[in-house]
């Protein structure tokens, strides 16, 4: 009788210490298991936990505004069309919008393209608008919900805003239109009147073939202390400086413009996806918006982010535990930047680089075509799903109305 | 008018900066009455002139004083005392204090401690790096690196075994510090094996004693010949006595030659830990001339006749393995020593190209172990090297195999250049300090014409100058001609009358120079 249970003890324990040690992967470097506040859920398979029914549009909000201008494929707002692409043909698409849990409204705002290549965010909210009337006067499911369950992709700088000065942005807040459904944005600023609650945030769309084509191999020593290449000053617009970023990046280049260890510049070199696979940290501050294609890049490279953007929110930040990952720095902080650095145990440093290196980490933050398990996409239809079930407030009584269509500036209710 | 305008985007800003975000429109449309415009024109003149009595903004700052209203604290001390006003620049003072206003300000929305707005640039005050801290930065990268490499590396590394034959000259010094420091940077254990024609001498022992490392001195007894071609055959004869040695101490690791004039890299080291028994990599060859103007105009020539078929010529020449596209090895690229025929050099100090070999021996390496009499796994295509007959000329490691085919092509097959082949030696009748250390130190200094530091005026010169011999030594008597006299500048006119040894004044390296110079001369 003891000895069977001695035998069974032992037995637990051994299962026990095997499955807490770290999962290491032959022959490359080992990597950690990443685990957020939602659990170890980076991994889960979205199919057969949710439905999604796409609504059909006419052309003129997404096809055909693409054939306009084919740069919106490549510039870092081309979520919201791959997002369509990948749902037409997923398994998670129904035709039976009556056993929908989700509703997903494509529509690319984020389109209409200076010659720049810089979205113009004014005609924007008329075509949402536009859009909604349309699903809400051809088909029940918005009026049931007014919303509620329905989704929508917008990446541009401020979300919903829709515009890409902050100070506009807030005055205008969230398209009312929009203040039941779930966002997916890139932009996450907590406290901030652009980020609802329940949005999902996402990564900014970065070219997941150009990045894989630029890698270096592993064994290349890490040399650079810390990287970063971009603007301090935006000479155009806020020539004085103290606007742009908040002053964090024109902070970053006074204090650290003559230090050795810091290999920052404004050039552009070829060598640029090359430089950030060996260096240790790259600086991804602020710029006129919190996100930046900086972070996907340096989680792709391996090499740690050091985000200095208060208050911001990060990609699948319940899937993913940022604050493991990466170094947070608040922007009052910046002057002190290379003391905080070099303050850094090398274990936590060590760390920091093998969760980097779990290829579930670096598969989260891309937008692969075609659509790989474990990839972004995949990360929002597993967001969606943990907000399933919906509640019941979400289903209104009829007769029930929450929505004024009539709010907003004069201008959003003309037609699109 | 311009002057309402910038009246208007002071207000603006300090709207913007100071109230809730929200409420964005000035409130001050219309007012562009005449007698405020004269106010304000007066107001506009007499800070410009403020600003230029002070040296900067001062405008911005007045604004900032007069027009805070209750929805901000002012700060008691306008200037914080920790930051010292000289070391900051313009902008700065007026941007340390805005933040101060914008801090204060609570947002519309919800308690958010991030605000829009112009913010103040921070910088500190002495913005240098530390070094206490650069010291840490230093050691987290070498922290990642060997993580780095213990990942991605070898996971258990062999000995290297560098086989270098050497002899005393003018160069030795200069090639054999070049190879012993690139031999210290080995991250392996490393047994170095020098051998040195004309027997062991302090002179070389003392040199690689300096490196560190494990060292095994040989000599032999014959000397090192005149000629590049004798020369060559007597490195190989000493090579082959330094695998004897490794065959009879059973050393285990790998063998390499690390000639004495060539340039090794890290990565060299790194990649011979791949050879399993017999590998091969590609050697860059630095042919030169050692007369810069035929040089250039042989670089003229082949610009001339570069008719595409020469069209490698004007690259770097490569002796190595050459692979198939399935990175097999299929030959050997080897020099072309066409374009020099007639004009190489014969003797070690010809003024001409020096040409290597056909191939050189520091592209091969080799396992240890294939030099055993004894070895588990040795395979067959290897001559045993006991019974090697050294008669029968052994020109490359090649003849050490019986199938040749058997080398492993490293650095992805030879694409990568690890090592450079570089000959250059010295006069043969140059002359060197034995160990170069001057001793007996330099008696006479004579001192340079002009110094770029300013001290002691120069004495006039006294009559005991026009010569002085030397107490000792009756060959280097050096007489110092009249007209240097003139110009010559006492550093310490106290000790001149000493004829004592006085130290050697090493840091004045003009005045080692010139009266090194002066002894060459006369030699």
């Amino acid at each position: 009788m003891k000895l069977s249970s001695l035998v069974l003890i032992f037995i637990v324990c051994n299962l026990t210490f095997s499955t807490i040690s770290a999962f290491r992967l032959s022959p490359s470097q080992p990597t950690e298991r990443i685990s957020g506040s939602a659990g170890d859920v980076l991994e889960d398979d979205p199919v057969g936990r949710l439905k999604v029914f796409v609504y059909e549009l006419p052309s003129k909000y997404n096809k055909k505004i693409l054939q306009k201008d084919p740069r919106c494929l490549n510039h870092m707002f081309a979520a919201e069309i791959y997002m369509q692409r990948f749902l037409l043909s997923s398994p998670v698409r129904t035709l039976n919008p009556e056993e929908a849990d989700w509703f997903y409204v494509p529509v690319y705002t984020t389109c209409d393209l200076t010659p720049n290549g810089l979205p113009l965010p004014f005609k924007s909210p008329r075509m949402m608008r536009s859009a909604i009337q349309l699903i809400a006067s051809n088909w029940p499911y918005w009026n049931r919900t007014e919303g509620a369950d329905h989704f929508f992709v917008v990446p541009h700088d401020f979300g919903a805003c829709f515009h890409y000065q902050e100070e506009k942005a807030i005055g205008r807040g969230i398209l009312p239109l929009l203040q039941r459904a779930t966002l997916v944005q890139t932009f996450g600023q907590r406290n901030h009147v652009c980020l609802k609650e329940g949005s999902i945030t996402v990564p900014p769309y970065a070219p997941p073939q150009k990045m894989q084509s630029h890698l270096i191999p592993e064994k290349t020593p890490r040399s650079i202390f810390v990287y970063f290449r971009g603007l301090f000053y935006d000479v155009g617009n806020d020539p004085e400086g103290g606007y742009y970023a908040r002053g964090a990046r024109a902070a970053v280049w006074e204090n650290f413009k003559d230090n050795p260890l810091f290999d920052i510049s404004t050039e552009h070199p070829t060598t640029y996806y090359e430089d950030m696979q060996r260096a240790i940290f790259c600086l991804c501050p602020l710029g006129w918006a919190p996100w930046s294609p900086r972070l996907v890049e340096a989680v792709i490279f391996g090499c740690i982010p050091v985000i200095i953007a208060d208050d911001i929110v990060l990609p699948f930040a319940d899937a993913i535990p940022w604050e493991d990952i990466g170094v947070f720095v608040d922007e009052k902080d910046v002057p002190y930047l290379d003391t905080i650095l070099t303050s850094i145990p090398p274990e936590v440093i060590l760390r920091k680089q093998r969760l980097l290196a779990n290829p579930s980490m670096k598969q989260a933050m891309l937008f692969p075509q075609p659509a790989q398990p474990g990839d972004a996409f995949h990360q929002v239809l597993n967001g969606l799903a943990r907000k399933l079930p919906h509640e019941r407030s979400v289903y209104l009584r009829p007769g029930e109305k929450l929505l004024n269509w009539t709010a907003g500036p004069v201008a959003d209710l003309k037609p699109w | 008018m311009k002057l309402s305008a910038l009246h208007q985007s002071y207000l603006n800003r300090r709207s913007n900066s100071f109230r809730s975000p929200t409420s964005l429109d000035s409130s001050v449309d219309g007012s562009g009455k005449s007698l405020v415009a004269v106010f304000w024109l007066f107001v506009h003149c007499l800070c410009c002139l403020v600003s230029l009595v002070l040296g900067f903004r001062f405008s911005r700052l007045v604004f900032f004083f007069l027009f805070s209203t209750s929805s901000t604290n002012l700060y008691s001390a306008p200037f914080r005392p920790d930051l010292p006003v000289k070391h900051l620049d313009v902008h700065t003072i007026g941007r340390h204090l805005d933040p101060g206003a914008n801090v204060t300000v609570a947002a519309a929305t919800r308690s958010s401690r991030v605000v829009v707005g112009r913010h103040g640039i921070r910088i500190r005050p002495w913005p240098h790096p530390n070094p206490a801290e650069v010291m840490k930065a230093h050691q987290i990268i070498e922290r990642v690196q060997k993580e780095q490499k213990t990942i991605f590396g070898m996971k258990t590394s062999k000995m290297v075994i560098a086989v270098t034959p050497t002899y005393v000259r003018t160069f030795q010094a200069l090639h054999l510090s070049g190879v012993m420091h690139s031999l210290m940077l080995v991250p392996y254990d490393l047994v170095w094996i020098v051998v040195e024609a004309g027997g062991a001498t302090n002179e070389t022992a003392s040199i690689i004693a300096k490196s560190g490392l494990r060292t095994i001195h040989l000599g032999i007894d014959q000397r090192m010949p005149n000629t590049w071609e004798d020369r060559s055959k007597l490195e190989v004869f000493m090579r082959l006595q330094a695998l004897r040695v490794v065959r009879e101490e059973k050393l285990d690791g790998i063998v390499m030659f690390a000639d004495d004039s060539n340039m090794h890299s890290m990565e060299f080291f790194d990649e011979i830990q791949n050879v399993k028994w017999f590998g091969t990599v590609s050697v860059g060859i630095l042919a030169h001339s050692g007369n810069a103007e035929e040089m250039v105009i042989s670089m003229d020539k082949r610009k001339e006749k570069e008719t595409g078929e020469e069209g490698e010529s004007s690259s770097l020449p490569v002796q190595g393995p050459a692979c198939n596209s399935t990175d097999q090895l299929i030959g050997w690229h080897i020099f072309n020593t066409l374009p020099y025929a007639g004009k190489s050099a014969v003797y070690i100090d010809d003024v001409a190209a020096v040409l290597p070999q056909k191939l050189e021996w520091s592209g091969f390496v080799l396992n240890s172990r294939l030099l055993w009499e004894e070895a588990e796994n040795k395979p067959e295509w290897i001559k045993d090297f006991g019974s090697l007959n050294e008669n029968e000329g052994v020109e490359s490691p090649l003849s050490l195999l019986k199938d040749p085919t058997m080398v492993e092509p490293l650095g992805s097959c030879g694409r990568q250049v690890l090592l450079w082949w570089l000959r250059v030696e010295a006069r043969a009748d140059s002359k060197f300090p034995p160990g170069w250390i001057i001793d007996p130190p330099l008696e006479i200094t004579v001192a340079a014409k002009r110094t770029p530091w300013p001290d002691v005026p120069p004495e006039p010169p006294t009559k005991k100058k026009d010569q002085m011999p030397l107490s000792q030594g009756g060959n280097t008597v050096v007489v110092i001609p009249k007209q240097q006299q003139h110009s010559t500048k006492i550093r310490k006119p106290k000790r001149r009358s000493k004829r004592n040894k006085h130290e050697p004044k090493l840091t004045d390296t003009t005045q080692v120079s010139s009266s090194m110079s002066k002894r060459q001369e006369r030699n």
